[in-house]
């Protein structure tokens, strides 16, 4: 490899057609990825976090399409793979934790035939093979392996969670995406998983990206963050920098929204207004008329480019910072 | 004052949203103008071509279309043609009537079972399998015979017998419609049981019940149909299972005297598949997962 | 147990005496019937609670605690198995018509789930109007829009008269949560069940529906309960938290027990695991084992006998009651004192 990011996502545009038009979910997105790193999407809904996991993975609904920019996954642009192209990629370079995902195991298929299943989908070893392999994977994620050849019915939700991180893993993979991986789980299982990760972050070398509305998940287990909003980048740096040192007025009020128990127990402000409907999307910062630090009209009509402040790549797309069409 | 203007005016666009979702499913549209067609035939047709099924012998027996019978004549000498027209109206009554009736008992039976539950639901739906699990013709044709052929009976049995499907089908949806969050909060701000299934359920029902109420027309026009072939219906409002009794009972199949039978069965045929086509394309609409985009 | 909670309990709307709720698990035709086997949920098992009058009071856990069947539980939604449930000091009489409409009208329920918990065929006029008709509150046609525009732009939906003739489907998940309070303020309840409010709502949104709860405690004195598995959001407004695991109460006292206060074992972990943002400390973090226990059968003694770091013999055979260590702090544990 050329250099060490594992993924570069330049400029990347995904489109969905809908009957009243184009509906622009995600518009200019570029990040990188680093071997081993872990990096948070974060943002609201419909700020285009999944759409851009999906095109990643290019698994867009049918009326979505990549209509500039590119994906390059070590090396290769896999916006310009085909589906059977793309097939050996899915789930041995990259592998996928749908929302809700432990609830799409098979319930009629013991658990470790549904992972062996998964392995021999992309590998050529023999049954034997595969199943040594399911055990050592459920060692990995802390699931008994006396359970092996459970029913999915049999496990709890926390369980099922750590079976599909089994299976994730299963084809070692170099980058692995997590959409909302810990949603819908109770408070200590979600601890759990959140040690789970952070434990399997040590021992191994996958790339992982996390996506959650959850900010307080995404600074337990993440080492860089991207804020979302309607489809563009905000603000994108280590958690330090994005946390302790935000810079745009959306992550500032992203933050107040989680109350911190060992802070003031004061109300923050809600941000006034709706996301802005991304059919037609209006000039300008699109974030402007909720904003509560406009600086006047250029945020009304000047779309800010992402620009970088200070020493490690923390960048940030605002005008309080420049980010001027030059 | 203004505030019903409001209503009304939303009312309205949600009424000219769907007709202009239903002009664009071909097999809907297609389906409406069949029945439209048959409508003015019924309707309209007896003030352009009269037509008296007393009247016996004004052309020939059986005979093939000529310029006073464009479709020749049947075994009593009467026009094939006014027969028809005449005969349209007849099928379509029965067929509507009786259908309003099994779909009322249906929805009926569906929303109280369904939302009751318990033994009472299990009572219920044991009695509707056993009218689904009886044989319809033969139980039809007893009741018909035991009350008497008269339109008014026919439409009556038909109606008594044709709401099974219905009922199943409403209380499977009652049931997944009672599951949901609004009805629990319709039950916290104090709604009774009738109020929540006739304000609540039967609003969330009515698309499923409104689609198939148009394709149970399709079934009781073909039973109508049936039964008239089989001779139960009233000899003196034929319809057009009436044409084709006297169609098989007279023997034209066998001296071929297509006029006879050929444009009635065609016209059971299309009108059935005028109310299949649309009551479909009422499926799809109404259920957007049908939809393809 | 009457007389732990001090206070006379005039000043309460909501009392609940030794509550339980049962579920039972259909299993099927042979094991009900025949072999008599019967599976109970015992979802809330024998709780004691009082909610003052003008307090909001939270009443958090995780999945299987009980929480949420005790909100449904005191609004009649769900039967009873067991104890008393007092609204406004006199038992409710669940089966007179008169009283019950009566109850309907000063205790309401706000629902989690606002995609779900609006009828769509009903435009919002009719959704907010609901409850006059019901409650067969009489208006004029001129009157009843009046006060539908009053509730929505209270909830904050301005101008109240845009939304009247809105259906749900065209309202955010946020818009329709605001509805839905309209709907509660409308008859000017006393005591409102708020099962998790804004856990389908995004983060951004949540602190206005929160604080309609708190401008409609401070100005019009209605109590709350407010339901929910997120510590932080029950820190942020209540005045008391109750902590329950596997349908009994575990802790009880004031909010900002929370941040660090809590005496009970099982209190003390999930507080613990709470991820802040913004927090640099280093935290301790009490990750307890395995999952909660089935609650078709419950551990001997102590609940959270089978998971707690500290579990002593006494624990795994005698129940601990809740009582109290501190003012206006309660602990169902057998040792409190050893915790730190």
């Amino acid at each position: 490899m050329k250099n060490e990011n594992i993924l570069e996502v330049s400029n990347l545009k995904t489109y969905f057609k809908i009957k009243e038009g184009i509906v622009k979910a995600v518009d200019g997105v570029s990040f990188s990825l680093k071997k081993g790193e872990f990096l948070g999407l974060v943002g609201e809904s419909g700020c285009g976090k999944t759409t851009t996991a999906l095109s990643i993975i290019k698994l867009l609904a049918d009326n979505g399409y990549i209509e500039d920019g590119k994906i390059l996954f070590k090396d290769k642009d896999l916006t310009k793979m085909t589906e059977s192209e793309m097939l050996p990629t899915r789930w041995k370079d990259i592998s996928i934790i749908f929302q809700g995902s432990m609830n799409a195991l098979n319930p009629v298929m013991r658990v470790s035939d549904q992972i062996v299943e998964a392995i021999q989908l992309h590998e050529n070893i023999s049954d034997k093979e595969a199943r040594e392999r399911v055990t050592k994977l459920l060692e990995l994620v802390n699931l008994n392996t006396g359970l092996i050849d459970s029913y999915p019915h049999e496990f709890s939700g926390g369980m099922r969670q750590r079976a599909m991180i089994a299976m994730a893993l299963a084809c070692n993979p170099g980058l692995i995406i997590g959409d909302e991986p810990t949603t819908a789980l109770d408070l200590m299982v979600q601890a759990q998983i959140i040690d789970l990760i952070n434990d399997l972050r040590k021992k191994l070398d996958t790339s992982m990206i996390i996506i959650s509305h959850d900010l307080s998940i995404i600074t337990e287990i993440c080492d860089r963050i991207v804020v979302m909003y309607a489809g563009k980048i905000a603000e994108i740096g280590t958690v330090e920098d994005v946390i302790f040192n935000y810079k745009h007025p959306y992550t500032e009020k992203l933050i107040k929204a989680f109350p911190n128990i060992y802070g003031e127990r004061e109300m923050v402000e809600s941000i006034p207004g709706f996301p802005p409907n991304l059919l037609d999307p209006q000039k300008g910062c699109l974030f402007a008329d909720r904003c509560h630090k406009k600086i006047g009209e250029i945020c009304e009509k000047v779309d800010p480019n992402l620009i970088k402040i200070g020493e490690k790549n923390h960048m940030v797309a605002c005008h309080l910072w420049g980010g001027k069409d030059e | 004052m203004s505030s019903n203007i409001n209503r009304k005016k939303v009312m309205k666009k949600g009424i000219i949203r769907f007709i202009d979702i239903f002009k664009e499913n071909k097999m809907g549209v297609l389906g409406f103008y069949i029945i439209v067609f048959f409508l003015l035939v019924a309707f309209v047709g007896p003030l352009i071509y009269s037509y008296n099924p007393q009247e016996f012998a004004k052309g020939g027996l059986i005979a093939p279309p000529t310029k006073g019978f464009p479709l020749g004549t049947d075994d009593m000498g009467r026009s094939i043609l006014g027969a028809l027209i005449y005969g349209a109206k007849v099928s379509l009554m029965i067929g509507i009537f009786a259908t309003l009736i099994s779909v009322f008992i249906g929805t009926f039976i569906g929303i109280v079972s369904g939302f009751t539950g318990g033994k009472f639901d299990s009572v219920l739906m044991r009695i509707t399998d056993g009218f689904m699990v009886l044989p319809k013709l033969p139980l039809i044709m007893i009741l018909a015979a035991l009350l008497g052929s008269s339109t008014r009976n026919i439409i009556i049995v038909l109606g008594l017998t044709g709401w099974t499907g219905t009922a199943r089908l409403v209380r499977s949806q009652t049931l997944s419609v009672k599951q949901r969050p609004f009805i629990e909060r319709a039950v916290s701000v104090g709604a009774g049981k009738g109020y929540i299934m006739f304000r609540h359920i039967l609003p969330n029902v009515f698309p499923l019940v409104f689609s198939n109420t148009i394709l149970v027309a399709a079934g009781a026009i073909l039973t109508e149909t049936t039964l008239s072939f089989l001779g139960l219906g009233n000899p003196l409002m034929p319809s057009w299972g009436q044409i084709l009794r006297g169609a098989f009972t007279s023997g034209a199949v066998s001296i071929g005297a297509w006029w006879y039978f050929v444009p009635a069965g065609l016209c059971v045929i299309l009108l059935v598949l005028g109310f299949a086509l649309l009551g479909y394309s009422f499926d799809e609409i109404l259920n957007p997962k049908l939809r393809r985009h | 147990m009457r007389a732990i909670y001090g206070g006379a309990r005039m000043s309460s709307i909501v009392d609940l005496k030794q509550l339980k709720v049962n579920f039972q698990i259909r299993q099927g035709f042979i094991k009900e019937v025949i072999k008599r086997e019967k599976k109970i949920v015992k979802a809330v098992d024998n709780i004691d609670l009082s909610i003052k009058k003008g307090e909001i009071l939270s009443l958090v856990g995780e999945s299987g605690s009980g929480k949420t069947t005790t909100g449904r539980a005191i609004l009649q939604l769900v039967e009873k198995t067991d104890g008393e449930i007092l609204f406004d000091g006199k038992e409710i009489n669940n089966k007179s018509n008169e009283y019950m409409k009566n109850f309907r009208k000063r205790a309401q329920m706000i629902f989690q789930d606002p995609y779900q918990s609006l009828n769509p065929k009903f435009m919002v006029i009719d959704i907010v109007a609901e409850p006059l008709q019901l409650m067969k509150i009489k208006v004029s046609e001129e009157e009843k829009i009046d006060k539908v525009v009053k509730a929505l732009e209270f909830a904050g939906l301005r101008p109240g008269k845009d939304y009247l003739y809105r259906y749900p489907h065209e309202l955010s998940g946020g818009q329709r949560q605001r509805v839905s309070i309209a709907t509660c303020f409308i008859v000017s309840p006393d005591f409102i069940v708020a099962d998790e409010p804004v856990s389908m709502l995004d983060a951004s949104v949540r602190a206005d529906i929160l604080k309609l709860f708190v401008e409609m405690k401070q100005k019009k004195n209605i109590s709350f309960l407010f339901i929910t598995h997120d510590l932080s959001l029950s820190w942020l407004i209540s005045d008391r938290i109750a902590i329950m695991y596997l349908g009994k109460i575990v802790e009880l006292g004031k909010a900002d027990l929370i941040a660090g206060a809590c005496r009970h074992p099982y209190s003390q972990a999930l507080t613990s695991v709470l991820a802040v943002v913004g927090d640099r400390r280093k935290r301790k973090r009490i990750v307890l084992e395995g999952e909660i226990p089935s609650p078709i059968n419950t551990p001997s003694g102590c609940r959270f006998h089978t998971r707690c770091p500290l579990v002593k013999e006494k624990c795994k055979t005698e129940e601990p009651k809740l009582r109290k260590i501190k003012e206006e702090h309660y602990v169902a544990c057998h040792y409190p004192e050893i915790i730190k």
